[in-house]
């Protein structure tokens, strides 16, 4: 379907144009290629098979139409650090070098985007094609001073790297923020990605980062999205695995006006593996949409998701699970799970699988289920002298365990859980 | 400790119970009888609060207090406990921390402070062993898994633990082996106090042989329709219910 141009993405070309520095790590051809593809495009309605649940041109008109792009700085982040990880900090799409922990480990390179050479540089958009989506055009058109971290061959790091994107202004405005990440062949790396908008203003978040993950190395990954009633973002990461290589996600969203989360998974050569899982609570009007997509191309691969949500009030949460299985994929085993806890008459969720399968043997399954709490426990704890509250506390608890318990860092683990008990 | 008057409930437009009157005593233990179907569980869940019954007609007293008033949750606060017939599996909640937060809800309703970890551990120690409850289902989630009996037992062990005024034991006893049957009824004797009182439905005699009632009621119907000691379930351990049903049955005539 080709959907409704609309105005929009000119607006916001002319609004941040201005005030955005020359993009210099992209080539002219990307820029251009960018720029052209969201003239012609716009952002998606919810007229784009891909957008339908999610108007992101609409809430643009409703909320961002005084983008003033003026940003605060950040001068102190101690207190979203995690004890035992390193910290990388990117403000308003920049990678700051003085709020972030220095990387003195082996093996681990972390460069600017702006002091690239010219053969790292041709990573940037290797694996985000402009000419896809357009928030990936919009990114590559007006991309934050991001990074390129790469843990060499053979490196296992001991300690994870809390990579925290922090918004902050007190008017509208709109960040880019990109990074690229590559683990070399036999690397192992433990990577927390936490978003947060901190100021008094609404700022949309356009995040984007390509991953790499080479032959036998494992990548887990955890992302961590928690931005209150400002924060609106839509987040992109393409992925591609190697041979024998892992790539582990767990991406739990407790706030945020808007979240979309575009997950796409390349799986691109054999004997690789990917799982997915995602944890999300939404209330009030938010809106939660997840979309993956597993490219099955090899043979011998496997991929996992599980997805839950938990919604309430006006919400809605979106579960959208594409897994593509090409021709030459044989042998592979594909699983998809979402399940989902409806806590209002007024909430919403829409969950839609989407199998396209072109090989003949493969093992590929789906499943969905919503459903309320279940009264039949509540009433079992509330004769144990358990209060309704709690009852209820303890039953989404225990449903969002099967999510949670992925998270095997422990702090970021018992700091998610508190959060997530809070927002109950 | 607690008078039933005239209590009747239905679901629905059904009526089943139709005007139940009972009255319990502090260091009694009542047996209640009656053939399936004849609301001995409906009862026992209109008592502990369940909503989805309607309580049309009646009223309870629980220790002064108008029971029916309360919500589900205060009743268990105020000493009101029921092993249920069928206890429910809670996937994800583990028994320890169901515990814990059932016992310090009821403790803070009663402006008492949180019972401190080690205490709470060693409560549990005390009580697993009362009833001979293996270790490892405590660290299980609430019955998931749970033998039909290891769910019984389970039961007997919250009672044990939450120590109410007065416990409704809807057939405790069925699916339970002997050895098992004796470990429930110990339980229940150790925990038999002058200032609690126990009701235990039960549909045989082998149990009252370890739990000794000091009445028996036979329910039929939605009503009580016959009470005596404990030589009644004896009498109807020989006769079965066709004396009873063949009065009931004339009457409706
Ligand atoms: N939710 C319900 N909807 C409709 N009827 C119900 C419901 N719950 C109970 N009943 C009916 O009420 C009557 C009494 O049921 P109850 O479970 O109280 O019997 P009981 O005496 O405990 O029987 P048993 O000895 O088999 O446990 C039965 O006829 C049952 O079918
Ligand atoms: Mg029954």
């Amino acid at each position: 379907m080709i959907a409704e141009k609309s105005n929009t993405a000119q607006l916001i070309i002319d609004k941040i144009s201005s005030s955005a520095e020359k993009v210099n790590f992209i080539d002219n051809d990307q820029l251009s290629k960018a720029l052209l593809y969201l003239e012609n495009k716009g952002i998606p309605n919810n007229k784009h098979e891909d957008y339908k649940y999610c108007n992101i041109d609409g809430i643009f008109k409703k909320e961002f139409k005084n983008i003033e792009q003026k940003l605060n700085s950040v001068t102190d982040v101690a207190q979203y650090k995690l004890k035992d990880a390193l910290t990388l900090v990117v403000v308003n799409g920049n990678y700051s070098e003085s709020l972030s922990d220095k990387l003195i480990l082996n093996g681990l390179h972390l460069t600017a985007f702006s002091n690239l050479d010219k053969d790292e540089k041709k990573l940037i958009g290797s694996l985000a094609n402009v000419e896809s989506d357009a928030f990936i055009a919009l990114n590559t058109a007006f991309s934050g001073t991001g990074f390129h971290l790469k843990i060499a061959d053979n490196e296992q790091l001991q300690i994870p790297i809390h990579i925290l994107y922090v918004s902050s202004a007190n008017s509208e405005a709109l960040v880019n923020p990109r990074n690229v990440i590559e683990l070399g062949k036999n690397a192992e790396a433990t990577i927390i990605e936490e978003q947060i908008c901190i100021g008094t203003g609404k700022v949309f978040t356009n995040f984007l980062s390509e991953k790499f993950v080479g032959e036998n190395a494992k990548l887990t990954s955890y992302t961590f999205q928690n931005e209150g009633k400002n924060g609106f973002s839509v987040n992109t990461n393409q992925v591609t695995i190697s041979r024998y290589g892992k790539y582990d996600n767990t991406t739990v969203t407790l706030s945020g006006a808007l979240v979309r989360n575009n997950h796409n998974v390349v799986l691109g050569a054999q004997n690789c593996e990917a799982h997915l899982n995602g944890l999300f609570t939404t209330k009030n009007n938010q809106l939660v949409d997840n979309h993956t997509l597993m490219d099955h191309q090899m043979p011998n691969c496997e991929s996992n998701e599980l997805y839950k949500g938990i919604i309430t009030d006006k919400s809605t949460g979106v579960f959208n699970g594409k897994i593509y299985v090409r021709k030459d994929a044989q042998k592979t085993n594909a699983y998809q799970s979402s399940k989902n806890i409806l806590l209002s008459d007024d909430a919403t969720i829409n969950t839609k699988p989407q199998l396209e399968i072109y090989a003949d043997d493969v093992k590929c399954s789906h499943g969905t289920s919503t459903g309320k709490i279940d009264e039949v426990a509540v009433f079992y704890l509330n004769a144990r002298g358990i209060g309704r509250e709690s009852a209820k506390k303890l039953l989404l608890n225990a449903f969002a365990q099967e999510v949670i318990n992925k998270i095997e860092v422990d702090e970021l683990k018992d700091k998610i859980l508190n959060l997530f008990e809070n927002e109950l | 400790m607690i008078t039933i008057k005239n209590l009747h409930a239905s679901i629905g437009d059904k009526e089943i119970l139709k005007g139940i009157n009972l009255e319990i005593k502090a260091g009694e233990i009542h047996a209640i009888m009656g053939p399936n179907g004849s609301g001995k569980s409906t009862l026992a869940s209109v008592l502990a609060g369940r909503e989805d019954y309607e309580v049309t007609q009646g009223e309870v007293i629980f220790n002064g207090k108008n029971l029916l008033d309360l919500a589900a949750e205060d009743r268990a606060r105020e000493g009101l406990f029921l092993a249920f017939q069928y206890p429910v599996e809670i996937p994800g909640v583990s028994n320890i921390n169901f515990l814990k937060t059932a016992l310090n809800e009821i403790r803070a309703y009663h402006g008492q402070e949180e019972m401190p970890a080690k205490d709470f551990l060693a409560l549990v120690k005390e009580k697993q062993k009362l009833v001979e409850l293996d270790g490892k289902l405590t660290n299980r989630s609430v019955n998931e898994g749970f033998s039909g009996g290891e769910k019984k037992r389970n039961e007997i062990f919250q009672m044990a633990m939450l120590n109410p005024k007065l416990a409704v034991l809807d057939e405790t006893d069925s699916g339970l082996d002997i050895d098992a049957l004796r470990i429930v009824a110990t339980g229940v004797n150790a925990l038999k106090s002058k200032e609690n009182a126990f009701v235990v439905i039960t549909h045989y005699q082998r149990l009252l042989d370890y739990i000794v009632p000091d009445f028996v009621h036979i329910l039929y119907n939605g009503q009580i329709v016959r009470s005596g000691g404990k030589e009644l379930a004896l009498e109807l351990e020989a006769k079965g219910y066709d004396e009873i049903k063949k009065q009931f049955e004339s009457l409706e005539k």
